[in-house]
C-alpha cells in the first residue's frame, strides 16, 4: 500500500504539489496523468524520498517514509532519463545495482526478454538511448520489487521491446504488485491503466477508473476525456466561478 | 558507505581524468628531475606547481565530477542506500583516487631517480602531504558547490571564485593589510592569515622545508620556530585537515535536505 | 756596485757560517723548545723532532726559523698563547699546534707576531685554537699553505684564524681555515695579498676588511660563512675569481660592503648565497663579469650607494636580482645577462631590443614591509610581478639594464 497524505512541495517557491492525497491499496496499475509540469514526476520522487516534500506525509507498506531509506528494497524505479557510469559494462551495472541493494536480483529473464544479451559486455557509454531505457527496465525489474514506479517507461523503446514491458507489467499486475507510471502515450492507459489519476497544477484532479472519468467527462476514451479536461480548466480560467464549480464537482467524483 | 566508495573509486580509477592527473604528474616530475638533474631543485620547482595546480584542478574536477555522476547519484537515490553514504562514498571515491593519482606521479619518478638523502626525503613527503591535502580539500569545497548549485554554469563559476579567492585574492588581502598595519608587529597576525589558509598553509610548510627558508629572514624564523613546535604542527594539522572535514562534513547534512 | 755585491756575498756567506742546527726531540741534547732558543743564536735552525711539547707560552726574541718534522705537537693546554714572536724575519714551519687558552681580555693566539718584519708562517697545523696568527704592526709577513681548524661556537667567545692589524705588505697564500670568528681578519691592512684560500664554517665573516686598502684578494674560496666577505670602510680593493658559495641563513651574504669606495668585483662566482652581494654606502664599484647563481638576492644595493657599475654579469636562478630600498637609482646597469629577461633581438646584436628592470615589484615590497615575504611563491605575488614588469609604476624608473644579453656572458 501507497498512501500520501497532504503532500506539498516547491521549487523555490514555485509551488509544484499542492496538498496532493493519494491512496493505492490495491495491487494493479496506475496510471498518473497531466500536462507538463503538473508535478508528475515530483509525485513520483516523493514516494522515492529523492524529494522531500515539505509539508505532509508519505508511507509506503504502511510505514512513514520520509529520510528513511532502507523501504527502497521495496521499490524498483525507472527514471525519466537513463544514464549511467560511462566506464562501466552492462552486466558489470547489473551486479554493482544487486551489490549495492544487497539483494539478489534475477536479470536473466529480463535480459532475454529485452533481447540485452550481445551488449551485456558493452560499455555503457557506447549503448544507444534505446538500449540504455532496456537496461534500465532490468534495472527496475530485476529485485521483483512490490512497488514498481516507471517514469516515461515506454520513451524511445521499440515495438518489440514495448510489446515485452506491456506482458512484463500484466504479469507484474497479476502477482499483485503495485505499478505506478506516468506516459504520455494513452494508448499504453487505456489498455493498461487500472486506476487514472490525474494531476494539473499541483493538485489531483481525478483519480479513478477509465468508466468513470468517461462518464464525467461526457467523452469516450481516455485521450479525449483528458482533452476535455485540459479544456474545461481553459474555460475555466476565463470564468473563475465556473472553474470553482467544475473543481467542486471534479472533487466529488474523486472522493 | 564502503560499496560506493568502492565503486566510485574504481570507476574514476580507469576514467580519463585520473589517468591525466596521473601522467601529468608523472611527466611533470620526470620532466623536472631530468632538467634539473638534482632532486632538491627538482622538489623547489614541483612545489609551486603543486601549491598552484592543487587547488586548482581539485576545485574543478570536484565539480565535473559531480555534474557527470549527478545521474549515476540519481540511480543510487532510487535504492536502498543512505543518502549520506551515497555522497561520502562519492566523494571519497573521487578523492581518494585522484590523491592516490597525484602521489603515484610524483613518487614513481623519485623512485627511479632516487630522493638524494633524508633532508629531501622530508622534503618530498611535506609536497605529498601538502598536496594531498590541498586536493582533497578543494574537491569537497567544489563537490559541495556543485551539490548546492544544480546550475552547472553557477556552479562552475562559484567554484572557480572561491579557488580565485583562496589562491589569488586571499593574499592580496593579507598583503593589504600587512601595509595597513605596518607599525605593528604582525608576525602573529601573518602566522594566523597564514594557518587560516590552506593554500597559504601548504605554501609556506613546504617553503620552510625548502631551503629558501633562508631568505625569509625574521618572519621565517618565527614561522619555524612556530611550525617547530609540536603544538604548531597540531594547530596547522588541524587547520588543514579542517578545510577537508568541513566540507565534508556539510556535505553530509546538506544531502539530506536536497531534491533531486 | 762592485762593493755592493761583495757585502752581499759577505752577508750571506757570514751567516751561513754562523747559522747552526738544532734538534729538540725527548731523547735529543735539547727535549725544549723554550732551552732550544735560549741556546741559540740568531739565524740559527731549530729542527723539532716528533712528539708532544708542553711548554706554556714559548717567546722568540732572534731572528730564528723553527722547523717541525713530522708535525711535533705543541700544546698550549687551553691556557696559554703557543709562540709570541717579537723579533723580524721569524720562519715557523711544518708545526701542530693545539688548544690555545681562550680568554676574554686577551687576544691569545697560536703565533702572535708583535712589531716583527718578515716573519713567515709556513705549513702548518692550527687546531682548537682561540686566534690562530696573529699580526701586530708588521709587514712583509707570509702566511702560507697553513689549515686552521678552530671550533668557535659563540661569536663573543672565538677568535679569528688569521688576524693582521696594522699591517701592510702582506701575503696570505693558500691556507684553508674553519670554524672560527672570522676566517681573515683584516684592519689597517694595506697592499696586501690574499689568494687561494679557503675559509669556511666561520661564525661571522670568511674574509672581513676594516679600514685597509689598496689589497687584493683573489681565487679565494668563501664558503657556509655568515658572510662571505665583508668590506667596511676600506678603498682600492681588488676582489677576484673568487667563489662565494653557500653562505647560506637569515642574514647571511656572500659579500657584504659597507662605506667603501673604488673596488673592482671582477670575475667572481656567487652560488647559493642568501644575498649575492650587499651593499651600503658603496661608491664607485665596479662589478663585472660576475656569475650569480641561485642566491636568494643576488644583488641587495641599498639607496646609499652611488656611481658603481654593474656590467656584463650573469644572473641565473636567482629568487631576485636586484633590490633596493630607494625609489630612485644612481649606479649603471649595463650588458648583463638575466635569465628572467623575455625581451626579443630583432637586429640580432645579441642584446635585447627592450631594457630589462631587475628589481621586481615584490622585492621592493619586501623592504617596505618585512613580513610580507612570507607570501613569496604565493600566485598573487607572480601576477602582481607580471602587472609591474608590464607597466611599471613602484619600482626605480632608471633601475633598467637598457641592454640585457640574450645569452649568458662565457
Amino acid at each position: 500500500m501507497i498512501e500520501l497524505k497532504n503532500i506539498y512541495k516547491a521549487y523555490k517557491k514555485v509551488p509544484v504539489l499542492k496538498g496532493v492525497s493519494l491512496k493505492m491499496e490495491k495491487g494493479g496499475v496506475y496510471a498518473v496523468l497531466g500536462p507538463n509540469g503538473s508535478g508528475k514526476t515530483t509525485l513520483m520522487k516523493c514516494i522515492l524520498g529523492m524529494v522531500l516534500p515539505d509539508r505532509g506525509e508519505v508511507f509506503v507498506g504502511g510505514e512513514s517514509v520520509i529520510k528513511k531509506h532502507s523501504y527502497r528494497e521495496n521499490i524498483g524505479y525507472l527514471p525519466q532519463i537513463a544514464r549511467f557510469p560511462d566506464n562501466l559494462k552492462v552486466e558489470e551495472l547489473f551486479k554493482m545495482i544487486s551489490d549495492l541493494r544487497g539483494q539478489k536480483g534475477n536479470s536473466e529473464d529480463l535480459i532475454q526478454r529485452f533481447g540485452l544479451e550481445k551488449y551485456l559486455s558493452y560499455k555503457l557509454s557506447s549503448l544507444s538511448g534505446g538500449t540504455r531505457q532496456k537496461v534500465n527496465l532490468v534495472i527496475c525489474f530485476m529485485f521483483d520489487a512490490q512497488y514498481i514506479l516507471l517514469d516515461e517507461p515506454t520513451s524511445g523503446l521499440d515495438p518489440v521491446a514495448m510489446i515485452a514491458l506491456r506482458k512484463l507489467i500484466e504479469e507484474k499486475k497479476q502477482e499483485g504488485k503495485i505499478i505506478i507510471l506516468t506516459t504520455h502515450i494513452m494508448d499504453v492507459v487505456e489498455k493498461m491503466a487500472d486506476e487514472i489519476i490525474f494531476l494539473m497544477e499541483g493538485k489531483i484532479y481525478f483519480q479513478g477508473d477509465q468508466e468513470k472519468l468517461d462518464e464525467l467527462t461526457g467523452s469516450e476514451g481516455v485521450e479525449a476525456s483528458i482533452a476535455q479536461l485540459l479544456l474545461k480548466e481553459e474555460k475555466g480560467k476565463n470564468d473563475s466561478s465556473q472553474k470553482n464549480g467544475f473543481r467542486f464537482k471534479l472533487n466529488k467524483v474523486a472522493l | 558507505m564502503k560499496r560506493i566508495l568502492k565503486y566510485s573509486f574504481f570507476d574514476m580509477i580507469r576514467s580519463r581524468w585520473s589517468i591525466f592527473y596521473f601522467l601529468f604528474f608523472l611527466i611533470t616530475a620526470s620532466s623536472l628531475l631530468y632538467m634539473s638533474n638534482d632532486s632538491s631543485r627538482a622538489l623547489a620547482s614541483l612545489m609551486n606547481i603543486v601549491i598552484i595546480l592543487c587547488p586548482l584542478i581539485g576545485t574543478l574536477f570536484g565539480v565535473m565530477y559531480y555534474y557527470n555522476s549527478r545521474d549515476f547519484i540519481e540511480l543510487l537515490l532510487a535504492q536502498p542506500i543512505k543518502r549520506r553514504d551515497i555522497f561520502l562514498g562519492e566523494y571519497f571515491g573521487l578523492a581518494f583516487s585522484i590523491v592516490i593519482s597525484f602521489i603515484a606521479g610524483i613518487t614513481i619518478p623519485f623512485i627511479f631517480y632516487g630522493f638524494g638523502g633524508a633532508d629531501t626525503l622530508v622534503n618530498f613527503l611535506t609536497i605529498v602531504v601538502a598536496g594531498s591535502i590541498l586536493t582533497m580539500a578543494f574537491l569537497a569545497i567544489s563537490f559541495l558547490v556543485a551539490m548546492k548549485n544544480s546550475n552547472k554554469i553557477k556552479g562552475f563559476g562559484l567554484a572557480i571564485i572561491i579557488w580565485l579567492f583562496m589562491a589569488i585574492i586571499y593574499d592580496g588581502l593579507f598583503l593589504m593589510s600587512l601595509f595597513i598595519f605596518e607599525d605593528y608587529p604582525l608576525e602573529t597576525f601573518s602566522l594566523a592569515m597564514t594557518v587560516i589558509n590552506p593554500i597559504d598553509l601548504c605554501r609556506t610548510l613546504v617553503m620552510l622545508q625548502l631551503d629558501i627558508s633562508a631568505l625569509l629572514g625574521y618572519t621565517g624564523a618565527v614561522f619555524n620556530k612556530f611550525f617547530g613546535t609540536s603544538q604548531g604542527i597540531i594547530i596547522s594539522l588541524f587547520f588543514a585537515l579542517l578545510w577537508v572535514a568541513g566540507p565534508v562534513w556539510t556535505i553530509s547534512w546538506q544531502c539530506k535536505a536536497k531534491d533531486f | 756596485m762592485k762593493n755592493l755585491l761583495f757585502l752581499f756575498t759577505l752577508i750571506s756567506v757570514a751567516t751561513n757560517l754562523h747559522s747552526q742546527t738544532i734538534e729538540v726531540c725527548p731523547d735529543c741534547q735539547y727535549t725544549s723548545i723554550k732551552e732550544a732558543i735560549k741556546s741559540s743564536s740568531p739565524h740559527d735552525a731549530i729542527i723539532i723532532k716528533n712528539g708532544v711539547y708542553r711548554e706554556g707560552n714559548i717567546t722568540i726574541d732572534k731572528p730564528l726559523s723553527i722547523i717541525g718534522k713530522d708535525y711535533p705537537v705543541i700544546d698550549g693546554e687551553s691556557k696559554y698563547e703557543i709562540f709570541t714572536i717579537k723579533s723580524d724575519s721569524v720562519t715557523l714551519r711544518g708545526l701542530k699546534l693545539l688548544n690555545v687558552g681562550v680568554s676574554y681580555t686577551k687576544d691569545l693566539a697560536a703565533i702572535n707576531i708583535i712589531n716583527s718584519d718578515y716573519v713567515n708562517i709556513k705549513d702548518n697545523i692550527l687546531e682548537n685554537s682561540f686566534f690562530g696568527v696573529y699580526y701586530q704592526k708588521s709587514s712583509y709577513g707570509l702566511i702560507e699553505g697553513n689549515v686552521m681548524q678552530g671550533n668557535a661556537v659563540k661569536e663573543i667567545s672565538s677568535g679569528n684564524a688569521i688576524h693582521l692589524w696594522h699591517c701592510d705588505n702582506m701575503q696570505i697564500i693558500d691556507n684553508q681555515v674553519r670554524n672560527h670568528r672570522d676566517g681573515i681578519y683584516l684592519e689597517f691592512v694595506d697592499s696586501s695579498r690574499i689568494v687561494n684560500n679557503v675559509s669556511e664554517g666561520n661564525l661571522r665573516y670568511g674574509l672581513h676588511f676594516m679600514f685597509s686598502n689598496w689589497d687584493d684578494y683573489i681565487s679565494n674560496t668563501l664558503r657556509d660563512n655568515g658572510a662571505g666577505v665583508a668590506v667596511m670602510f676600506s678603498r682600492f680593493i681588488r676582489m677576484e675569481d673568487n667563489l662565494f658559495e653557500k653562505n647560506w641563513g637569515t642574514t647571511s651574504y656572500g659579500l657584504l660592503l659597507k662605506e667603501i669606495y673604488d673596488a673592482e668585483i671582477i670575475n667572481n662566482e656567487f652560488y647559493k648565497n642568501t644575498i649575492g652581494i650587499y651593499g651600503e654606502s658603496a661608491t664607485r664599484i665596479k662589478i663585472s663579469n660576475n656569475e650569480f647563481h641561485q642566491n636568494g638576492w643576488a644583488l641587495k644595493i641599498l639607496g646609499s650607494c652611488m656611481d658603481n657599475e654593474v656590467v656584463s654579469n650573469n644572473f641565473i636562478g636567482n629568487t631576485f636580482d636586484v633590490t633596493t630600498n630607494s625609489s630612485r637609482n644612481y649606479n649603471i646597469y649595463n650588458g648583463n645577462y638575466w635569465d628572467e629577461y623575455t625581451g626579443y633581438d630583432l637586429d640580432k646584436d645579441g642584446y635585447g631590443d627592450v631594457p630589462y628592470r631587475p628589481v621586481s615589484l615584490f622585492s621592493h615590497v619586501i623592504t617596505k614591509s618585512e613580513s610580507s615575504i612570507i607570501l613569496l611563491r604565493s600566485l598573487f605575488v607572480d601576477l602582481l610581478n607580471y602587472a609591474e614588469k608590464v607597466t611599471p609604476v613602484f619600482t626605480p624608473e632608471s633601475l633598467k639594464d637598457e641592454l640585457p644579453k640574450m645569452k649568458p656572458i662565457q
